[in-house]
């Protein structure tokens, strides 16, 4: 039952494949995909590995919701994403995005709204592990505040 | 009695992953700053709120039974 599901925090590895056969339909003539890896360097910094947690029950709800705000910003459209937590090493592959529909813009653009709306609203956290120490991403310095405790509604790329 | 479910930095903070408040007639501003006080648990002015897995603002209340989750800025994908 798992494998059917198109919204899907887990803790196994990804198949890439698998996320796109859940999109794939006879209407579409385009599937886009986007893979999230664990990268090595950052502004010269030597990431170890990374460990990503979630609140799973919510995780997986809100990225149905922005599935709902896709399919009303581009109609005809089929998403699918999974996103891993747990301990990750260089190169592995930390989440995967499939987009279906019947042209290819859509695909693409939708794509690129969902990554930008999981970075935003899903609640999935990752802490890199340094050669010297940890670090909980997203929170260092407070860079990103939440004046009124709930993020912004959707739909930033207008 | 409100359940409190705490993530990342403020898991490590508190030294465990959830938490039992035994009153819910508060807002959860007023739970932030009593967990403030009580648990050391800092920045919370920084931290998303959900109520039962919705997203909410500091001026919701909360009702009897309610699971909150103290959401610190996220950084999946």
């Amino acid at each position: 039952m798992t494998e059917k599901k198109r919204f899907l925090i887990t803790e196994e590895p990804i198949s890439t494949e698998d996320v796109i056969q859940k999109v794939i339909r006879r209407e579409c003539g385009a599937v886009t995909t986007f893979m999230g890896t664990v990268r090595e360097f950052t502004q010269g910094k030597q990431t170890i590995r990374l460990e990503y947690h979630a609140y799973k029950s919510m995780a997986e709800k809100m990225l149905a919701e922005i599935d709902k705000e896709v399919s009303n910003k581009w109609p005809g459209v089929t998403t699918a994403i999974t996103h891993r937590v747990g301990t990750l090493e260089i190169t592995e592959t930390a989440v995967v995005i499939a987009v279906s529909s019947p042209h290819r813009k859509a695909a693409y653009e939708a794509n690129e709204y969902i990554i930008e709306r999981i970075k935003q609203i899903v609640p999935i956290w990752k802490k890199e592990y340094w050669e010297d120490g940890t670090t909980w991403v997203g929170d260092q310095l407070e860079k990103v505040p939440y004046p009124e405790g709930a993020p912004q509604k959707g739909a930033h790329h207008g | 009695m409100v359940k409190v479910l705490l993530f990342a930095r403020l898991q490590e903070e508190a030294g465990t992953d959830s938490l039992t408040v035994p009153q819910s007639d508060m807002s959860v501003a007023e739970l932030k700053q009593w967990l403030e006080k009580e648990y050391g648990l800092t920045s919370l002015s920084n931290t998303m709120t959900a109520i039962n897995e919705n997203y909410t603002d500091d001026s919701a209340l909360l009702s009897e039974g309610d699971t909150v989750a103290l959401i610190p800025p996220v950084s999946g994908g």
